[in-house]
C-alpha cells in the first residue's frame, strides 16, 4: 500500500520534476499564472511551525506524562488520560475553525502586542500584527501533538521497572530525582514520540491553512503569514490550473511524503527499541 | 544510575533539592491543567455557538443561499454517512485481515514488516492519503466523486483498525485456539469463526474510533470527493460531506454561515466524545480498568 502510494505520486510528478529538477527545492518562486514553480517557501513554512510546535510542546507533554504516570493520585488518573485522549481524537478541522474565531483574535489583541512590546527588538516578534500566521499556527500544533507525545512516554515510563525507582528512593532521593532518573532511562522512547509528534505537525492540513495565513514568502517574523506543504495542496489542488501546475502540487506531495515516511519509520524504531523489553 | 554520589549528595543542599522536587512537581501539574485548559474551552465554546444552531432544520434541510435564514445541513450529513460506509467497505476488511495476519502468524518477517508499514501508514498526513485517491480514482473518471472519497477514508481506517484487532486477538487465550485446532478445524477457520469471534466486541470498538476518526477527516475530501450544495446519493458524482462543508462555511464572510458552520462543528466534537466515551466504558467492563 504504502509502495503503491509513493509509485502513483512518482509517476503523477513527472512533468514537473522533469521541468524544474532541483531545483524546485531551493526556488522560491511560485506563480500559477507564469507557471514559475519552487517549494522553499512551503518547506520553510513547514519546518518552522513544525519545530516550534514541538519546542512548544515537548516540556509541556514531558509534564503531562509524568503526572499521569507517577504522581497524580490513582482517582483522577483515568478521567484525566480519557480527557488527554479526546484531545487527540477531535477533527482538525475544528481545531482550525477555533482556531481562527477564538485563538487568532487571542493572539492579535492580547499575545502579540506583548510580545512585541517587550522582545520587539528581535527579529521574530516585528513586522504587522495580523492574528493568523506562523507562531499561531504553531501554537494551535502544539496542542494537537502534545496528546502524541504524552501517550508514548507515559507509555515508555511506564516500561521502566518500579524498581529502578524504589533504589532511588532507597538511596534518599526526592520524588524529582527519581522521577529524573526514570525519563533519563526513558529518554530515547521519549525522543521517538517526540520524533512522532513532529511527523504528525509536518503533516497536519487543515488546521494550519486555517491560522497559518496562506502566503508564499520567507520571513524572519514569527508574526507573518506564511504557507505550509500541506495547505497549498489543500487550497490549490481542486482549482488547479494546467497539468503543470497539478503536477508541481503533487510533486510538493511527494516531498511531504517522504519526509513524514522517513520521520515516522525512525520514531516507531525508536519506540520499538525501548517498549520491546517491557 | 551512573553517578549515584554526584546526584545524591551530601545533606547541605538538602533545601536546594527539597524545592527543586516541589517546584518541578507543580511544574508537572500545571502542564497537565495548561493541555486540559484548550479541550475544555474548545468543547464549551462550540457547544455555546453551536447550540443554538443545532435544531430539526439543520437535519433536515439543504443549506440555503446566503442572505436567507434558516436551511441546514443534511445533505452534508446523508454525504458524510455515504462517505464512510464506502470507506468502511474497504477499511474493515482490509483491517481486520491484516489484524488477523500479524496477530496470528506472527512467526514470519513478513508479519514484521506488515506492522510496521501499519504504524508508518497511520502517521502519513491524510491529505497525501487523498493524492493518491486522485491519482487512481479522479483521473482515471475525469470527475471528483464519492467513490474516491470513500476510498480515500477508507485507507485511513486501516491502521486504526488493524491495531485494534492485533491488540484484542492477543488477549484470546492461547489454549482456546489449541482446543480447536485439536477438534481438527483448520487454521483459517480457527482464526476466523473461534478467534475473531471471541475478540468482535473489541474490534467494533475499534471500529467505532475508526469511523469517528474517518467522520472528521477534511484534507483527503478536498480534491476526492469535493462537496457539493444539493442533494446527491450516487456515488460516482461529487458529494457534500460536513467536514468539508464546515471548512467552507468557516472561510466564507458570512455571519449566518459561521452560525451553520459551528453546529456542524458540535455535531462532530459531540459524535467523536460519544464514541471515545463508549469505547472507554465497553473495553474498561470487559478487560478491567487500563
Amino acid at each position: 500500500m504504502v509502495i503503491l502510494i509513493a509509485l502513483e505520486m512518482y509517476k503523477d510528478s513527472a512533468e514537473s520534476r522533469e521541468m524544474f529538477g532541483f531545483g524546485f527545492i531551493f526556488s522560491s518562486e511560485w506563480n500559477p499564472v507564469t507557471e514559475q514553480f519552487g517549494a522553499l517557501p512551503f518547506i520553510f513554512g513547514t519546518v518552522v511551525s513544525s519545530l516550534l510546535a514541538l519546542l512548544l510542546s515537548l516540556p509541556v507533554s514531558i509534564g503531562v506524562a509524568v503526572f499521569l504516570s507517577e504522581i497524580a493520585p490513582s482517582s483522577i488518573r483515568s478521567p484525566f488520560s480519557f480527557l488527554i485522549e479526546i484531545l487527540a481524537a477531535i477533527p482538525s478541522i475544528i481545531y482550525g475553525f477555533w482556531g481562527i474565531f477564538v485563538f487568532a483574535p487571542f493572539m492579535r489583541n492580547t499575545v502579540q502586542p506583548f510580545l512585541q512590546s517587550y522582545f520587539g527588538f528581535l527579529p521574530f516578534f516585528q513586522g504587522v500584527i495580523y492574528g493568523t500566521g506562523l507562531l499561531t499556527a504553531s501554537i494551535i500544533l502544539a496542542i494537537m501533538i502534545t496528546p502524541i507525545i504524552t501517550a508514548v512516554t507515559r507509555d515508555v515510563l511506564k516500561a521502566i521497572p518500579v524498581s529502578q525507582r524504589e533504589a532511588a528512593y532507597a538511596l534518599g532521593a526526592t520524588k524529582w530525582e527519581a522521577i529524573k532518573m526514570a525519563l533519563l532511562n526513558a529518554k530515547s522512547g521519549i525522543l521517538g514520540g517526540a520524533v512522532l509528534g513532529l511527523g504528525r505537525a509536518i503533516g497536519e492540513t487543515m488546521a494550519v491553512t486555517m491560522v497559518i495565513g496562506n502566503k508564499a514568502q520567507i520571513k524572519a517574523s514569527l508574526f507573518e503569514p506564511a504557507y505550509s506543504m500541506a495547505s497549498v495542496i489543500a487550497n490549490e489542488f481542486a482549482e488547479a490550473s494546467g497539468s503543470l501546475h497539478i503536477s508541481a502540487l503533487i510533486e510538493v506531495g511527494l516531498i511531504l511524503f517522504g519526509v513524514t515516511f522517513v520521520i515516522n519509520s525512525l520514531a516507531r524504531l525508536l519506540i520499538y527499541s525501548v517498549t520491546r523489553n517491557a | 544510575m551512573s553517578t549515584p554520589a554526584k546526584i545524591y549528595g551530601p545533606p547541605k543542599n538538602l533545601a536546594r533539592r527539597k524545592f527543586t522536587n516541589s517546584l518541578m512537581i507543580t511544574l508537572c501539574v500545571v502542564a497537565g491543567v495548561v493541555t486540559i485548559l484548550p479541550l475544555l474551552y474548545i468543547f464549551f465554546y462550540t457547544t455555546k455557538s453551536g447550540l443554538s444552531s443545532v435544531n430539526i432544520d439543520f437535519f433536515t434541510q439543504l443549506p440555503k443561499p446566503v442572505g436567507e435564514s434558516g436551511g441546514g445541513m443534511a445533505n452534508a450529513i446523508v454525504g458524510s454517512i455515504i462517505l464512510i460506509g464506502l470507506g468502511s467497505l474497504v477499511g474493515i476488511p482490509v483491517g481486520i485481515l491484516a489484524g488477523i495476519y500479524v496477530s496470528e502468524y506472527s512467526k514470519s518477517i513478513v508479519s514484521t514488516i506488515v506492522k510496521f508499514t501499519t504504524d508508518v501508514l497511520s502517521g502519513i498526513p491524510s491529505i497525501i492519503v487523498g493524492i493518491f485517491a486522485y491519482g487512481i480514482i479522479v483521473l482515471p473518471m475525469k470527475r471528483f466523486s464519492a467513490l474516491a472519497g470513500g476510498f480515500a477514508l477508507g485507507i485511513l481506517m486501516i491502521p486504526t483498525i488493524t491495531k485494534v484487532t492485533e491488540e484484542m486477538l492477543r488477549l484470546v487465550p492461547q489454549t482456546l485456539r489449541e482446543a480447536s485446532l485439536a477438534l481438527g478445524v483448520s487454521r483459517w477457520k480457527t482464526s476466523l469463526f473461534v478467534v475473531l469471534k471471541t475478540a468482535s466486541s473489541g474490534i467494533i470498538t475499534g471500529i467505532l474510533l475508526a469511523i469517528a476518526r474517518a467522520a472528521g477527516e477534511t484534507a483527503p475530501l478536498l480534491f476526492t470527493s469535493f462537496g457539493n450544495s444539493f442533494w446527491q446519493t450516487s456515488i460516482d458524482q461529487p458529494m457534500a460531506a460536513l467536514p468539508l462543508q464546515i471548512f467552507s462555511y468557516a472561510i466564507s464572510p458570512y455571519e449566518e454561515w459561521h452560525r451553520q458552520a459551528w453546529a456542524g462543528a458540535f455535531v462532530l466534537i459531540f459524535l467523536v466524545f460519544v464514541v471515545n466515551l463508549l469505547v472507554r466504558y465497553v473495553t474498561r467492563s470487559k478487560y478491567g480498568a487500563s
